[in-house]
């Protein structure tokens, strides 16, 4: 990474989203470094995916910058690009893992047509070379081959999870943002994929931003945490330290409540 | 007739109608938004298509009516009588003789010609519509040029049936820029579209659109680079009139399993056998 050192991949400062008189986040502003992983941990409703919103230009906050260093090097204001360059940015240099696979999965058509679905949004009209893609990553998400025509619905819960991951780094983006990744998977299906997506964000220097509830998948996955309560940010810092060693009386309720086998 | 303006539609109408008109010829394949008003036919038998001509006919024009190539199926028959008593102009079953053709669903197989207009009755006119159901979003991308979702369905019939399985309504992109419906023609006519020296209007009265294609302006047919736009071909001549490289309908004429492929272009067919054609 010829950025690390110089610059930031995302900059957020002062922001602040209102929804009416409720709140969403208050003056939330972080650093997040190319290759890094922050995680965002809260309970329901404390403005986790509120941030995570803002952040990938889907909610638009009340207050507050969010700047983003491209491909070439440019940094540029997220919430005052058009919404051309806005969307090319979300089908290249970004991609959104969802929580329930079914709202980043095309569930009608097959599965390499789902992983080939942004390079065809890019511009490849290749059909072979597509296919030849689409099983690459296929194989890189560890679903067998012969799946690539099946539709996604025949697939578990894990498997489309998996494929939904597969669809978005098809384009190798650079920022991945990823919403309660292993929520609604049981325990072993959630390991593996945890597994794979650290081997994932290691091999392509992935940056990536996890909202989730789940401190385990913090502590496996994410370089630095944030953690949130009521909109605001109570206490950042490394992931291990804010978890063996944590200052804020919420990150201590936080972390004892976790139910030790 | 004298209780009725000509051709049944007020000046007003007409008015709007044409400067919906002028704008979709002014950016090709774009859908134009239009006060589509209730005509006396309903709608899905070519309330658009019935509006445009309407718009476009003047006491001097030659008109020709045809339904899936035929000019004598009730389509064709009712919206023909339709014109003859509310505008009394001239009607043909000629196509090189008519100046305004309204088709449903063919394009003549004679060539069209310069200063000829033909305008196609649309039942859907947004090519996005079963890939993305929000208006909203299908009309950002056109404007953002998004077509990559096309591109998936074309994956997905090539993956499941070895090819393109759209035969009619084939999607097309009009002068590199828009997406656009050609209305059910079969695939086989759109070559046809292509730098097509004629004007083409299409008129969706449901949908309140109306779009065109300019003469002269291309139009490519959504294909792969190894997988190519191929149109339909037929291992026999027409049993009629033996045109080879026509659009062939299939008749059945038993109940043993006996069948005919003949023109579905009546009036081509037609002149054909009446200058002799050969029936081999």
């Amino acid at each position: 990474m010829s950025l690390a050192g110089e610059r930031p991949l995302l900059r957020v400062r002062g922001l602040t989203c209102w929804y009416g008189p409720q709140v969403g986040c208050l003056d939330v502003g972080f650093d997040l470094w190319p290759g890094e992983v922050l995680g965002v941990v809260g309970e329901s409703g404390s403005g986790k995916t509120t941030v995570l919103g803002c952040v990938s230009g889907r909610v638009v906050p009340t207050a507050g910058t969010v700047e983003f260093t491209t491909r070439e090097g440019d940094l540029v204001d997220v919430l005052r690009l058009s919404e051309a360059e806005r969307r090319r940015l979300a089908r290249t240099d970004w991609g959104v893992v969802h929580q329930n696979p079914r709202d980043g999965l095309r569930m009608g058509v097959t599965a390499g047509a789902n992983v080939g679905e942004r390079l065809m949004a890019v511009g490849a009209r290749h059909y072979g070379t597509i296919r030849t893609a689409a099983l690459d990553w296929l194989a890189q998400v560890e679903i067998d081959a012969d799946r690539i025509d099946d539709l996604p619905e025949t697939f578990s819960g894990g498997m489309q999870q998996r494929l939904q991951i597969a669809r978005n780094l098809v384009t190798r983006p650079r920022l991945v943002f990823m919403d309660e990744p292993t929520g609604g998977l049981d325990v072993s299906v959630q390991a593996r994929l945890l597994d794979l997506l650290r081997t994932l964000v290691a091999d392509l220097g992935l940056s990536a931003i996890i909202v989730t509830h789940d401190l385990a998948v913090t502590r496996l996955l994410a370089h630095r945490l944030l953690v949130m309560r009521r909109g605001q940010v109570v206490e950042s810092g490394l992931t291990d330290q804010v978890l063996d060693d944590p200052q804020h009386p919420y990150t201590q309720l936080l972390v004892s409540s976790v139910l030790q086998p | 007739m004298s209780d009725y303006n000509f051709a049944f539609l007020d000046e007003q109408t007409k008015r709007m109608i044409r400067r919906a008109i002028l704008k979709a010829v002014a950016i090709p394949g774009y859908q134009v938004p239009f006060g589509s008003r209730e005509m006396p036919l309903s709608y899905g038998w070519g309330t658009g298509g019935v509006q445009v001509t309407a718009s476009v006919i003047g006491p001097g024009d030659v008109l020709k009516v045809i339904d899936q190539g035929a000019d004598d199926t009730t389509n064709a028959v009712s919206i023909r009588q339709f014109f003859t008593r509310t505008t009394g102009v001239q009607t043909t079953t000629r196509t090189d003789e008519a100046t305004l053709i309204q088709t449903r669903h063919r394009i003549p197989e004679t060539p069209l010609a310069a200063g000829q207009i033909v305008v196609f009755q649309v039942p859907i006119p947004e090519p996005l519509r079963w890939l993305e159901p929000r208006e909203t979003e299908t009309r950002t991308m056109h404007a953002l040029e998004e077509y990559g979702a096309m591109w998936v369905r074309l994956y997905e019939d090539i993956t499941r049936h070895g090819h393109v399985e759209t035969a009619y309504d084939y999607p097309v992109v009009v002068n590199a820029r828009y997406l656009m419906r050609p209305s059910p023609i079969p695939k086989f006519d759109n070559p046809k579209l292509d730098r097509c020296p004629a004007l083409l209007l299409f008129g969706a009265g449901r949908e309140k659109r109306i779009y065109a294609v300019p003469p002269h302006t291309r139009v490519r047919s959504l294909d792969f680079e190894d997988h190519p736009f191929t149109v339909e071909t037929w291992d026999r001549p027409c049993a009629l009139c033996g045109a080879r490289g026509v659009f062939l309908d299939e008749i059945i004429v038993d109940d043993k399993g006996g069948r005919l492929f003949v023109c579905s272009d009546t009036d081509y067919c037609g002149r054909r056998r009446q200058a002799g054609g050969d029936l081999a």
